[in-house]
């Protein structure tokens, strides 16, 4: 089932109104944009045709926030059958979401919420994943979130728990590297430890954004650049994982797009490093 | 039990009520205190990027408290955060039922954001005109469509708000009619109407018979008034690419 999964698809962008323009008309150099979902999961109007406009110029990704995959009370059908009519539709190159909850009982809190790493977890993350994989004809990529909270009483590190549910369902994984950093310092955690525990070969697809100092622990806001520690960890990574699609995701403050451009530039040029080592060592 | 601390999570979401923080222990106080604002803020900006006029009308005040008192009642529900603005116009009816000019003011922002959405359609072509048999016609109007009754200047208030003038004094109309919204295209359109509109676009989406279009306006303005306010309203509606379809 992997294998449906492209392993290396060069650098893209998020995709967001603000640069709709320049994407349709001028020759933006990326290799994929990424969407979120649930912003083009509508009936019609100008979403849907602009996001049909781009395709025919980019290879477009999926990625949502509302799949839920950690509900214990499982996954919304209808939900899963709106993203494959538009996985289909416009023949997108992942289609991904976080490995966190937001929907119990008909609630539905519209944010990224934790999931505490014990075994009822994995069972259940596991489940609804290979449900998923089954309405959607395809392996998802799970992102790590950026976490505020840890529970007392876990079976095992967040590195593992995804190491278990890759092995368990063949889902692939989407690595977010400042979500890395993030949860890591919120929990005294160590970064490089949670890069060497991932299984490296299941990594399709790497985030970098930006994030913020709250009143106590860091906040992963994606509205400033990507900071230095964040491109170091991504340095380390890309030393590990070799070359993976990656992309700069900033959904507040949004820049002009030839900033965020220059931004992709480092990880291009970070990439490249990692290739001529390579080619060297060979 | 996974469920009973998704449950307890709820909980502190929607109370921050301090026996649903303690659930989680002391040390969790910070984290939770930056999902619950995660969770308020993201409520919060949905409902003023929904009504951005409603937002000027009332003032930035009036309306945080009332996006507070919302959000406080009405925990989220569905999958897509598009649909939690839908029940809003509701809360500002129940928190001002002596404001119809802020219901309606509402209504018409909802109804704009749903046609910008809704399903495509294509308006009829006039080229079909001359071959349809009028006395069988049965017209499809746009599934954007969306109409409610107007009782207040409203419609003149969105659209000096829209076009950043000073808006008027919310006023009752003289005479009632009737809001409709609807998209053409990718433009999603405004207008206010007069009773007997108002009344033939309800009419027409109950029963899709231009015959009985006419005869309905008949019985109201007499057979001659009556069968050319039919053609005239047929043109307006042609012309705006509300009617995309006809079926024999």
């Amino acid at each position: 089932m992997s294998a449906f999964n492209p392993h290396f698809s060069g650098y893209g962008l998020g995709l967001r109104k603000e640069h709709y323009r320049d994407f349709l008309e001028t020759d933006v150099p990326v290799d994929f944009v990424e969407v979120i979902s649930e912003n083009f999961m509508v009936e019609g109007g100008q979403p849907r045709h602009i996001l049909r406009q781009v395709r025919e110029r980019y290879p477009v990704a999926l990625h949502g926030v509302s799949m839920s995959i950690g509900s214990a009370d499982g996954l919304n059908r209808d939900y899963l059958r709106r993203l494959r009519a538009l996985a289909d539709e416009i023949e997108s190159l992942y289609v991904s979401d976080h490995l966190s909850w937001s929907r119990i009982d008909g609630f539905n809190s519209h944010d990224l919420l934790p999931i505490p790493y014990t075994e009822e977890a994995l069972d259940l993350v596991c489940a609804n994943i290979s449900m998923a994989q089954d309405v959607l004809g395809r392996p998802l990529l799970f992102e790590n979130p950026s976490s505020y909270l840890a529970f007392d009483g876990a079976a095992m590190t967040e590195w593992e728990f995804i190491a278990a549910m890759s092995r368990r369902t063949g889902c692939d994984l989407l690595l977010d590297v400042n979500n890395i950093f993030v949860s890591a310092t919120n929990h005294g955690l160590d970064a490089f430890a949670f890069l060497d525990g991932i299984p490296a070969d299941r990594v399709r697809q790497v985030h970098l954004a930006g994030h913020s100092q709250g009143r106590e622990l860091l906040i992963d806001t994606h509205d400033s650049p990507v900071c230095e520690d964040v491109w170091s960890l991504y340095a380390r990574a890309i030393s590990l994982l070799g070359p993976v699609a990656t992309m700069i995701e900033r959904d507040d403050q949004i820049p002009p797009l030839a900033e965020l451009l220059e931004e992709l530039s480092i990880a291009r040029a970070i990439g490249g490093a990692r290739r001529v080592r390579e080619a060297e060592a060979a | 039990m996974l469920a009973d601390l998704q449950r307890d999570f709820r909980s502190w979401l929607v109370s921050a009520s301090d026996d649903a923080a303690m659930r989680f222990g002391a040390g969790a106080r910070a984290g939770l205190a930056v999902y619950q604002n995660n969770y308020r803020g993201q409520l919060v900006d949905c409902l003023e990027l929904s009504f951005p006029q409603v937002r000027t009308w009332m003032g930035e005040e009036a309306f945080r408290a009332a996006a507070i008192a919302h959000i406080d009642s009405h925990p989220p529900h569905a999958w897509t955060l598009d649909a939690y603005a839908r029940d809003f116009p509701a809360t500002l009816a129940a928190i001002y039922p002596d404001n119809p000019d802020l219901q309606e003011l509402a209504w018409i922002e909802q109804a704009l954001s749903d046609a910008f959405v809704g399903p495509d359609a294509e308006p009829l072509s006039l080229d079909l005109l001359a071959t349809i048999d009028w006395d069988a016609a049965r017209l499809r109007l746009t599934p954007t469509l969306m109409s409610r009754p107007a009782t207040t200047n409203a419609e003149e208030i969105w659209t000096a708000l829209q076009e950043e003038r000073v808006a008027p004094e919310g006023t009752m109309l003289v005479e009632a009619g009737g809001l409709i919204v609807w998209r053409r295209g990718f433009v999603s359109y405004l207008k206010q109407v007069d009773a007997i509109e108002y009344e033939a676009v309800l009419h027409l989406g109950r029963d899709g018979s231009f015959a009985a279009l006419c005869g309905m306006l008949a019985d109201r303005l007499g057979e001659a008034d009556g069968v050319a306010k039919a053609g005239a309203l047929l043109a307006n509606w042609l012309g705006g690419g509300l009617i995309v379809g006809v079926e024999d």
